[in-house]
């Protein structure tokens, strides 16, 4: 087996496909830390400000956040859309599925169990 | 017709077929650990939202947390992110001194960041909110203490890389596994924002 | 210096418990007392301890299996003596701390120890032969894997010996698995030892998925795949997505017991529920990543004992994702009765009933298989043919379960028992079992003893049934599980026929090992020289029996369904005009290093002995990163080796 040095091909990149793109070229990186950067500014300040009702601050912080993530799949781990990275993409979602089911279906199981619990203090009492 | 032809070594196979390259293997494989991974996080997540206000009469988020340090810590990771970046550049053109500086930027930023939560930490257990205190304060910190632990084997990764590239300098092997951390380090980022978002930046709205 | 761990804490006070020790303790240094008189301790490290290849590494899991079904099944037969023993006012022969332990550690030993390690075996040995790959997508992890799991089954057989295991059954459920109610080692041994074994398992499921989705043999598409090997396709999707739920879960548990945390504790804000909840996130896709395979291997038998395609390639297929997603849609069913609201149960029942529909169309699908086939009745046909009988009866009463108000009666009955161990059993083991018929012969290079396979079929078969239908008639007569001993005389007679039907599925196990020495002792005269005994339809029928290390020497191009078939029905194959050299992965001790490591460390957490946790911590690590080092990971086969090792299989190798 060869182990000489062979130089670093463009489809590193992404993981697990063998195609060769442009991404990844450093510009890439900058502007993805740019948008990142903003994006992280917007959120501290719309969290330490009193521009938004409780609620809109929810949504905005949580679609501020979605959005970062993105631009991280995007332009620091080069998740693209290319034919090529069709696995990746489907692992990716069913993945996110996954997680929406666990995490709602917790909330939801939890907040019912909550809600129809004695509180813990009269289940003492009752225990008594 | 046979469905199964023996392919000969001069004539391999369909064209369409390209086998897999062991980096194409490895990295996907990587990919779908950082993928399980992200579930192991979700389910920690999930843990914090339903015990979030059993704080059982002690200190709450509003109280305990500190924003400042956050955005510091933010910052160090999101540097860091941008950085690992670079020297994956500086691997590709096979410049083993600028890949060897790069790292070590990394290894700075991370390990300015896990200073900065150990110091969060300590200070919030100093002050009897430690993880035994009430079950909001448990799992704060262990959804934010296993992202932590998560950068500790990233540094443990990093002086491991370092010390590789040079003593020994490149190899495929060590493209590979160069790689891999560089997906490793990028999801901690992509975890730490969902941290910085669901826990400290809407933990302490009133 | 020793933590908790004094002298006391081996039961030497208890004759059953130090009577199974002895025996353990004998027949392991009887064990190596032969290896050292055989001189094998070489062969032993070099071709089976260090071995990255697949094969290998698959028999080693089934070995596991086999050995720990032995130890769970003498769990399962002193549960049943005690309870026909212990009614009427009499108290049986184990106490209920004792009888706490033995059914705690049944559940959990056959689970995690018996059930995972069998299908994740099947899966190594199978899944590359099927897809035409020369091994694993990472030879050395699955090693890792593998060790990591034994190394999770020794704990619990420590705990026979030294300390205790839980008595909380095999789900540890707070708060009696938290440390006021539970002040002993045992719930720590089992939180220990599920951990260590939970993360081989996540590392083999990356293995597998990675194998399958990046090193299939050229030109097989996705749908060109064997059931089997979607299946398992199902299968570690769901661990890759379940397994990292149970960590955590287990995680939170041991901090609460370590850390004084307050997870899952009565106080301090604590929710017991939560761990509920979060246990079956993972519980319930587990019994799919178990059942699936077994799927596949049914699929596989029925189209090869029939002699025609599987019936309904696609609707299989897409039955087997269906079922994958809809695993993690369901869990609430395994605590109806814990309080949500009528709206989950609802929502969460009508899902159960839902997977009941795939499910169908897959028994539809081989029932429709062997309509018109012409069909041998082999044991691996029996075992398929019996799993369908069985597992119909075990869906239905567990359609019944997931209507909720029916739940509420029977929720933690012994009509839950039976149901679960009628699917699983009829489900998962058989399958296990027919698989194990229908690929020995290519594994080990020769078929089994038939009649024994047969005779041992249908004492499994009927015993099954005396053991278990019982079961669900004393869940209707109102017999809770877990009871160490009862007080009326109509569950009598059912508590008697189950112990019988035990007994009988005792002889259906002692006839397997007698099938297995009859047929090892007469090996030379079952030879499988074809490498295909059962004109069978996938690829890996195609190679010798056992196959060679690298297993294709020329790596085939496919270009439809059952391959091996096709290729059979168009004639005589061409012999590959050269050959390459091939490269095959090197042994590495990595694994058996790692394991080594997490099981004395494992131990040492278990009795707060900390340095020694922390050598083992540090010896795990030192061991990753010096093997991380390491640049030749391979060593050649040389196309000349190659040729020859192809041109030996092919002179018995017969068309038809």
């Amino acid at each position: 087996m060869t182990d000489s040095v062979v130089s670093f091909p463009a489809h590193l990149r992404t993981p697990g496909t063998d195609t060769r793109g442009s991404t990844g070229r450093w510009p890439t990186y900058a502007v993805g830390f740019a948008l990142a950067a903003g994006l992280t500014v917007a959120s501290f300040a719309l969290a330490q400000g009193h521009w938004l009702t409780p609620a809109s601050l929810v949504a905005a912080l949580v679609v501020l956040a979605i959005a970062q993530m993105i631009v991280h799949l995007i332009f620091f781990l080069h998740i693209t859309t290319a034919p090529a990275q069709k696995t990746n993409i489907l692992a990716l979602l069913l993945t996110l599925l996954i997680i929406s089911l666990i995490v709602i279906g917790s909330l939801w199981i939890m907040a019912q169990l909550h809600t129809h619990m004695v509180p813990m203090d009269q289940l003492m009492q009752m225990q008594r | 017709m046979s469905n199964v032809s023996i392919a000969t070594a001069g004539e391999r196979a369909p064209a369409r077929y390209q086998p897999a390259t062991k980096l194409g293997v490895t990295g996907f494989g990587f990919y779908v650990y950082l993928l399980s991974d992200a579930i192991l996080f979700s389910a920690l997540f999930a843990t914090f939202a339903v015990l979030k206000t059993a704080t059982d009469g002690g200190p709450t988020a509003r109280d305990l947390f500190d924003l400042k340090n956050v955005g510091l810590e933010t910052a160090c990771l999101l540097t860091s992110s941008f950085v690992c970046g670079l020297a994956m550049q500086a691997a590709e053109a096979r410049k083993p001194r600028e890949l060897a500086v790069l790292l070590g930027v990394v290894f700075v930023l991370g390990a300015s960041f896990l200073t900065l939560e150990i110091h969060e930490f300590g200070g919030m257990i100093a002050a009897g909110a430690g993880p035994d205190r009430s079950a909001f304060l448990s799992a704060f910190f262990a959804l934010v203490g296993a992202h932590g632990l998560h950068i500790t084997v990233g540094l443990i990764w990093i002086g491991s890389l370092l010390v590789h590239i040079m003593t020994m300098g490149f190899s495929e092997a060590y493209q590979r596994r160069l790689f891999c951390f560089s997906l490793f380090w990028h999801v901690l980022d992509v975890v730490w924002i969902a941290i910085f978002t669901f826990v400290y930046l809407l933990g302490v709205q009133p | 210096m020793f933590g908790k761990l004094t002298l006391h804490d081996i039961p030497l006070d208890q004759p059953i418990v130090m009577g199974a020790c002895l025996g353990i303790v004998l027949a392991g240094v009887g064990l190596l007392g032969l290896i050292t008189y055989l001189h094998r301790w070489r062969w032993l490290w070099e071709e089976w301890i260090t071995s990255v290849d697949h094969k290998r590494i698959g028999v080693m899991y089934i070995l596991l299996a086999l050995v720990m079904l032995l130890r769970g099944f003498s769990d399962a037969l002193m549960m049943r003596t005690q309870l026909a023993l212990a009614g009427g006012g009499h108290l049986g022969y184990l106490p209920p701390e004792h009888y706490d332990q033995v059914f705690s550690a049944h559940g959990t030993i056959m689970i995690f120890f018996v059930a995972m390690p069998f299908v994740v075996g099947l899966m190594n040995i199978i899944v590359p032969l099927q897809i035409g790959a020369r091994d694993v997508a990472f030879p050395v992890l699955n090693s890792v894997s593998f060790w990591l799991t034994a190394a999770g089954a020794l704990l619990p057989n420590i705990a026979l010996g030294v300390g205790e295991f839980a008595r909380t059954g095999w789900l540890a459920y707070p708060p009696l698995s938290e440390l006021p109610f539970s002040p002993g080692v045992g719930v720590d041994y089992y939180l220990v030892a599920l951990q260590i074994s939970g993360i081989g398992t996540l590392l083999s499921g990356i293995n597998l998925i990675t194998t399958i989705l990046k090193m299939r043999a050229p030109g097989m598409e996705l749908g060109m795949m064997p059931v089997f090997t979607w299946t398992a396709l199902g299968s570690n999707m769901l661990i890759i997505a379940a397994f990292p739920i149970l960590t955590v879960t287990l995680g939170l548990l041991l901090m609460d017991r370590y850390l004084g945390m307050h997870f899952f504790t009565n106080d301090a804000g604590g929710n017991p529920m939560l761990f509920i909840n979060l246990i079956w996130g993972w519980g319930h896709p587990e019994v799919y990543i178990l059942v699936l395979p077994a799927f596949g291997v049914f699929s596989e038998v029925i189209a090869t004992f029939s002699g025609k395609p599987l019936f309904g390639y696609r609707s299989m297929v897409a039955a087997t994702l269906v079922i994958t997603v809809l695993a993690f849609v369901v869990w609430l069913h395994h605590f109806f009765t814990m309080g949500a609201g009528a709206d989950v149960n609802a929502v969460f029942g009508i899902a159960t009933m839902i997977i009941a529909i795939p499910t169908g169309v897959k028994v539809f699908n081989w029932l429709f298989t062997m309509y018109g086939g012409r069909i041998r009745f082999e044991p691996p046909v029996l075992w398929t043919v019996g799993f369908m009988i069985t597992f119909v009866i075990g869906g239905m009463t567990g359609v019944l379960l997931a209507v909720p108000s029916n739940d509420f009666l029977l929720h933690n009955s012994l009509f839950l028992i039976a149901h679960f161990h009628n699917v699983i059993i009829g489900g998962v083991l058989f399958g296990c079992f027919a698989a194990l018929e229908y690929w020995f012969p290519k594994v080990f290079g020769f078929r089994l003893e038939p009649r024994l396979g047969k005779a041992a079929f249908w004492c499994w078969f009927v015993g099954f049934y005396l053991a278990f239908m019982p079961l669900y008639v004393l869940g209707f007569l109102g017999m809770t599980r877990r009871t160490n001993h009862y007080d009326n005389p109509a569950w009598d007679p059912y508590i008697l026929i189950a112990c019988g039907g035990a007994f009988l599925i005792l002889a259906g196990i002692c006839l397997q090992i007698l099938e297995i020495v009859v047929s090892i002792r007469t090996r030379r005269a079952r030879r499988d020289l074809t490498g295909d005994p059962w004109n069978g339809r996938t690829l890996e029928w195609s190679l010798s029996s056992p196959p060679p290390a690298f297993n294709f020497p020329v790596l085939p191009a496919v270009e439809g369904l059952d391959a091996h078939w096709t290729s059979k029905a168009a004639g005589p194959a061409a012999r590959p005009a050269a050959y390459d050299d091939i490269w095959v992965p090197e042994n590495s001790p990595l694994g058996f290093l790692l394991a080594a490591c997490a099981a004395v460390g494992g131990f040492a957490v278990v009795w707060h002995i900390w340095w020694l946790a922390l050598v083992g911590l540090v010896c795990g690590l030192g061991a990753l990163i010096a093997s991380s080092w390491r640049e030749h990971g391979e060593i050649c086969v040389p196309a000349v080796e190659v040729a020859r090792s192809d041109h030996l299989a092919n002179v018995f190798r017969v068309n038809p």
